[in-house]
């Protein structure tokens, strides 16, 4: 029963982590955060839906063209609903990203359609036997790209010239400005790749779940408490949050019974924050004047 | 160029805005036409129940324009949408009442709306029609003037044909409940444990999930390892799968007996060959349905909605099927009372005779104590082969 339970909360987990690592990479480039992130990985459900079982293309392709309009759905809402309240030094782009959110979702409803639908995968079809309890191969692989990707992005930003830019934004835009590093170029970028990164998590769960327009919520939220929690700052600080999240309400589930699981698991993310404001694993926020 | 893009996203803000405001209206040219309302779900997981209401309710209706309509005017249907949620279910109804004036209207398929509607309705002296949502306490709701009625199954009567069936069918001696988190769950639960008490039948457990989750397996181990023997699970159509793939994954081979959830939608291709396993309750199939009556509608469905090809194509035939009769026994009513006003067309509610209806042929289907006009009787167990549902013959 145990068994069960965690490597159910890992699975979760790591989904979590990986929109919640989205909202991560566009707080520390540009102190903004894209609301949207929910609806991003219902797009790229619906959208690898679309491509790899309604047209059947093969799934690779299917899931690099749904990564990638879920990657341009980043930069229009970087564009369009956070530059031009940033520069008038507004913090409207906070309703507009949830806005734009709603939207998607209304619009995804009418031409996708109102029912949901299953997503059939090779990867969750027969179930392993692992420890007694059945398991889905897409159950581990979820985790494995979870925690691949956080690996690929702390390499990328520490060894590559790209990742070094991004990281002259996040200390001091001016001054990476002022080096002649194109700062907006860079925090679109980094909307592009955390709304990828949702869209890659929507595709990931859904042979798991079903593909809807609203499946998004949810996810959207239980991912931004995970960010939180993290501490908005670091990136291994939110995979692991999500990790923990994961586990925490899959253990409850399994010890304590349903009825206890959403009260406990929001309870514990309080009680975190009450004993450390700044996230698990984040830093204090220093307020320069 | 900053000023074209503020422009730009205040243009962008507005668009929202007008994209955001609720389904449009069907145009209503007032007066001379009978107004009914419609409030149910026609976006969200339940959007196609809300489609099969609206085609009973519209065939219903086609009937009896095609006569001479009612009280000498043509009637008319307004159709609202509460996305599943009660707060804008509620918001609905008032506005259906207080500005369309409508004479009557009907609910769809989430308890929550309904349950919400409920009070509005009492006060405001309109008869609500149910005819779907299952709710115990919809109908049976304690007020002193009850405006509900309702053409649908009951939960507290579900319950016990549920009990009754996994007991016969299965042998079951010691059944878990997996419910879904909301007051439809809550009503189940009460109705499931008052019919196995009656049956001094023990239980395994009851456990709750939510409509979002993707992994139910955690509660169903609590329902083995307690040593459940047989499952009723109540909930709709995509959690219902979630909670089917969850016992495939974990290779538990036990019986399901359910309530009428996964007709609402895709069940096979959501819950993947296992869903064939789930035995559920209907009020009404087309499927082996040798009635001339269900005939008669059948084809009448296929040309109005050309979609529509077999009777695989109408999958929740139930919505149909009751609001169908539901909208016949209130044109009655309605007829009865010789007006439009709600507290006369409540009494000639009760004052309906006999009608042959596509259910069943009603015999005075309401009365004071009992505002529902189905019964157990009436209930059919049915399972999905393929994308169509079919009647159990046992």
């Amino acid at each position: 029963m145990l068994a069960s339970a965690i490597i159910s909360g890992i699975g979760l987990g790591s989904m979590y982590g990986l929109i919640a690592l989205g909202f991560h990479i566009t707080y520390v480039v540009s102190n903004t955060v894209n609301f949207a992130q929910g609806s991003a990985m219902m797009l790229g459900a619906v959208l690898g839906y679309t491509f790899g079982i309604k047209l059947g293309w093969p799934m690779p392709l299917a899931v690099v063209a749904a990564l990638l309009v879920c990657a341009l759905f980043g930069l229009v809402v970087e564009r369009i609903l956070v530059r031009p309240f940033v520069a008038r030094g507004s913090n409207a782009w906070l309703m507009a990203t949830v806005a734009a959110g709603i939207v998607l979702d209304n619009v995804v409803l009418f031409t996708f359609g109102k029912e949901p639908r299953g997503f059939p995968s090779a990867l969750a079809s027969q179930p392993l036997k692992i420890f007694g309890t059945g398991v889905y191969p897409l159950q581990l692989v979820i985790p494995l790209v979870g925690i691949g990707v956080a690996l690929v992005m702390h390499l990328v930003l520490r060894n590559t010239r790209r990742g070094k830019t991004l990281l002259a934004v996040v200390q001091n835009p001016d001054a990476a400005r002022l080096m002649g590093i194109n700062v907006h170029r860079t925090v679109a970028v980094s909307f592009m790749i955390s709304t990828a990164l949702a869209g890659l998590a929507g595709i990931l769960i859904a042979p798991l779940f079903s593909v809807s327009s609203e499946m998004g919520t949810l996810f959207g939220i239980k991912a931004f408490a995970v960010a939180i929690l993290g501490g908005m700052g670091s990136a291994w600080g939110v995979v692991i949050a999500g990790l923990a999240y994961g586990l925490i309400e899959a253990l409850v589930t399994s010890l304590l019974g349903s009825v206890y699981t959403q009260i406990v698991v929001f309870s514990v993310v309080i009680l975190a924050l009450a004993l450390m404001p700044n996230g698990l694993f984040g830093r204090a926020a220093i307020n320069k004047v | 160029m900053a000023f074209a893009m503020q422009k730009w996203s205040r243009l962008f803000l507005l668009a929202i805005g007008a994209a955001s405001l609720s389904l449009s209206v069907v145009s209503a040219k007032a007066e001379d036409t009978v107004k009914l309302g419609l409030v149910a779900a026609m976006s969200g997981q339940s959007a196609k129940s809300g489609e099969a209401i609206v085609r009973g309710l519209s065939l219903a209706i086609d009937e009896i324009n095609s006569k001479g309509g009612l009280l000498g005017k043509k009637v008319e249907l307004l159709v609202r949408d509460d996305e599943s949620n009660p707060a804008k279910g509620v918001i609905a109804a008032r506005e259906l009442v207080q500005r369309e004036k409508v004479v009557a209207f009907f609910g769809g398929l989430d308890t929550p709306v309904s349950v919400a509607i409920v009070p509005f309705a009492n006060q405001s002296k309109v008869p609500f029609i149910g005819v779907w949502a299952a709710g115990t306490a919809i109908t049976r709701n304690g007020a002193s003037e009850n405006y509900v009625f309702r053409v649908s199954a009951v939960d507290a009567l579900v319950d016990v044909a549920l009990v009754d069936y996994a007991a016969k069918r299965y042998g079951a001696k010691k059944p878990g409940m997996i419910l879904i988190n909301n007051p439809w769950g809550e009503s189940n639960e009460k109705g499931l444990k008052a019919a196995l008490e009656t049956k001094s039948m023990p239980f395994a457990g009851v456990e709750k999930f939510e409509t979002g989750d993707v992994d139910v397996v955690p509660q169903l181990t609590r329902l083995k390892d307690a040593g459940a023997d047989a499952l009723f699970m109540v909930a709709n159509v995509a959690p219902s799968a979630q909670v089917v793939k969850s016992l495939d994954r974990m290779g538990w081979n036990v019986p399901i007996i359910s309530h009428w959830g996964p007709s609402g939608g895709r069940f096979t291709e959501l819950a993947g060959p296992s869903a064939e396993k789930v035995h559920f309750i209907q009020t009404f199939s087309f499927s082996g349905n040798t009635s001339p009556k269900a005939a008669g509608v059948l084809e009448a469905l296929k040309k109005k909605y050309p979609e529509i090809k077999s009777a695989a194509d109408v999958t929740p035939a139930v919505g149909i099927a009751n609001a169908y009769d539901a909208m016949h026994l209130t044109a009655l009513a309605i007829a009865k009372a010789g007006s439009t006003d709600g507290p006369a067309i409540r009494e000639s509610f009760y004052a309906i005779d006999k009608y042959d209806g596509l259910i069943k042929s009603y015999d005075k289907p309401f009365s004071k104590e009992n505002q529902d006009a189905l019964s157990p009787s009436d209930y059919i167990f049915t399972y999905f082969k393929g994308d169509e549902i079919l009647p159990l013959t046992n």
